[in-house]
């Protein structure tokens, strides 16, 4: 039973129609990870994640989560959509939104004290607990960014998944959220996907490249070959001061 | 005005009471179920059920008259094909890969004309326009249990599983992690809506089904932030419309759904004027990002 990957992913394809969209996916992300998917649009990086929340099926191959299948560990992984297909004008309030990660405790989805103090952390946490009166509508781009944030926090989860959360951010605001997310990953598992690669500098242990295949470097071997390789062009890159991954290189 | 509450106190005037009290106590199915309709945007998914009502109008219609089921009330037709239509145009809308709207437009036309080909089929005169414009002055007393059971049902259920809808409606990704069914909470919200389509058919038409689900939404869309404030005032605004447009309506002799339908009309456009007017006199300071 004792299963040192929280994530296994072996020899999974993955197509909506009959073009391959991953291909021969091979992939273990350990417990206490950080790591972060890049790769150009329409690589596959969100389809990835989908893989993970078990919202998809891969064709043919296995996806492991916490040693079960997607779907049986679901309510232990926290996820953080793009809130971009959210409906911005949606009547909600921030606690409202919060509260939604801990729904699936009870059968009407009524919510406990504990519940709300669950909430309460969850926008301690992420800097947000003043706001916890306001109105989804009323928020900017990237503090709606983060109420999602909190919500993932607030399923309490070991795995926690971000889909893009750099987008429409400011690069300060983006600073900080470095700092929150670095030390979230002091108690859990950290997946999130960007295709900016500014994002996989300081804090990430781990990059997963994506383009059809999946290839994993320690954020150290990043160079402006691998960048050319995934993204197939030549791209200016900025040096941030990379850290060697404990994981070690992992591809072959 | 005074005329119309005369006419309610007098006693030879049952059918107006009845009128009224069904057209009020339907306003609270309305406005709570219209509520989903417009926030979860799926008003054009209604006018697809209520169109498909007339399919079924016509096919009970014809197996009354026709195969001599006697029991076989217009009214059992359009709750069944009310049901049947939501159904598949959820499952639809759910597992469709794309054009979603072609289907659902080609299952709205397909209802209307196959209650078409139903009534040509069947022997005898049937006056459709209170099916397509409503006739409230028609509503009969077993009209009003159907309200009463109908408000019943969506009340507790909305507030039952307040939390669990609000989240199917905001993200139904989201609440499927949390382990919730989001597809079958969708396909039993779109039966209510089907059931309250129904019931909007009696008092406003086929036609004019939308308009009446989602203006008072639509406007307390306006003035509310957070869903059962929405639903609340929604409520409140369709009792207005409801009894202002009848009052209009007796007091001019005119019909009565559409009365209804142009008391809420002007209100919203009214409302959204207010609204824009105000916020260019009350521009808001940009807000802060952090």
């Amino acid at each position: 039973m004792a299963n040192p990957h929280d994530v296994v992913l072996k020899d999974v394809f993955f197509s909506y129609t009959h073009d391959p969209i991953l291909e021969n996916v091979n992939l273990t992300i350990d417990h206490g990870d950080f790591a972060s998917i890049v790769g150009p649009n329409g690589s596959g990086k969100s389809t990835l994640l989908k893989l993970l929340l078990g919202l998809l099926k891969p064709d043919t191959g296995e996806i492991r989560i916490f040693g079960k299948n997607p779907e049986k560990s679901r309510l232990r992984i926290g996820y953080m959509p793009q809130y971009a297909h959210l409906d911005t004008k949606f009547p909600v309030s921030v606690m409202d939104v919060v509260l939604m990660g801990r729904l699936g405790h009870s059968f009407g989805g009524r919510y406990s004290e504990e519940d709300r103090r669950a909430a309460q952390i969850a926008l301690d946490e992420i800097k947000l607990a003043d706001q916890n009166k306001r109105f989804f509508s009323e928020l900017s781009g990237g503090q709606r960014q983060r109420v999602l944030i909190a919500r993932a926090l607030c399923c309490e989860p070991e795995l926690l998944l971000l889909d893009e959360p750099t987008t429409n951010i400011d690069p300060e605001v983006q600073e900080a959220l470095f700092e929150i997310l670095k030390k979230l990953n002091e108690r859990m598992t950290i997946l999130l996907v960007s295709h900016d690669l500014g994002f996989v500098s300081q804090v990430v242990k781990s990059v997963i490249c994506v383009n059809r295949c999946v290839v994993v470097h320690p954020t150290s071997e990043i160079n402006g070959e691998i960048i050319k390789d995934i993204y197939g062009g030549d791209m200016c890159m900025i040096r941030h001061d990379h850290r060697c991954s404990e994981g070690g290189h992992q591809y072959d | 005005m005074i005329e119309f509450i005369q006419a309610l106190l007098d006693p030879d005037n049952e059918f107006l009471r009845l009128a009224l009290s069904v057209s009020l106590l339907a306003s609270i199915s309305f406005g709570i179920i219209g509520t989903y309709v417009v926030t979860r945007r799926i008003s054009y998914l209604a006018g697809a059920i209520s169109h498909c009502v007339f399919g079924g109008i016509g096919a009970a219609l014809y197996l009354q008259k026709r195969v001599g089921l006697a029991w076989m009330d217009p009214m059992y037709g359009a709750v069944i094909s009310a049901i049947i239509a939501a159904i598949i145009i959820g499952l639809v809308s759910l597992y469709a890969e794309q054009r979603e709207d072609t289907v659902i437009g080609a299952l709205w036309a397909v209802g209307m004309a196959a209650g078409l080909l139903f009534i040509d089929l069947t022997p005898g005169y049937f006056d459709i326009t209170s099916y397509l414009f409503g006739d409230i002055l028609l509503i009969s007393h077993s009209d009003l249990w159907l309200v009463v059971c109908l408000d019943i049902i969506v009340v507790v259920f909305s507030v039952y599983f307040y939390n669990t809808i609000l989240a199917v409606c905001f993200d139904d990704e989201f609440a499927s992690l949390r382990g919730i069914h989001s597809g079958a909470f969708y396909i039993v919200l779109l039966c209510l809506t089907a059931l309250t389509v129904v019931l909007l058919v009696r008092v406003v038409g086929i036609v004019m089904v939308i308009a009446l689900l989602t203006i008072p939404a639509a406007v307390a869309g306006q003035f509310t932030k957070r869903l059962w404030h929405m639903m609340a005032l929604a409520v409140f605004l369709c009792m207005v419309f409801n009894g202002a447009g009848l009052a209009i309506s007796y007091t001019w002799t005119l019909s009565s759904g559409p009365t209804i339908i142009v008391v809420a009309g002007l209100t919203y456009m009214t409302v959204l004027l207010c609204t824009r007017l105000f916020k260019r006199a009350h521009k808001k300071k940009p807000v802060s990002i952090r």
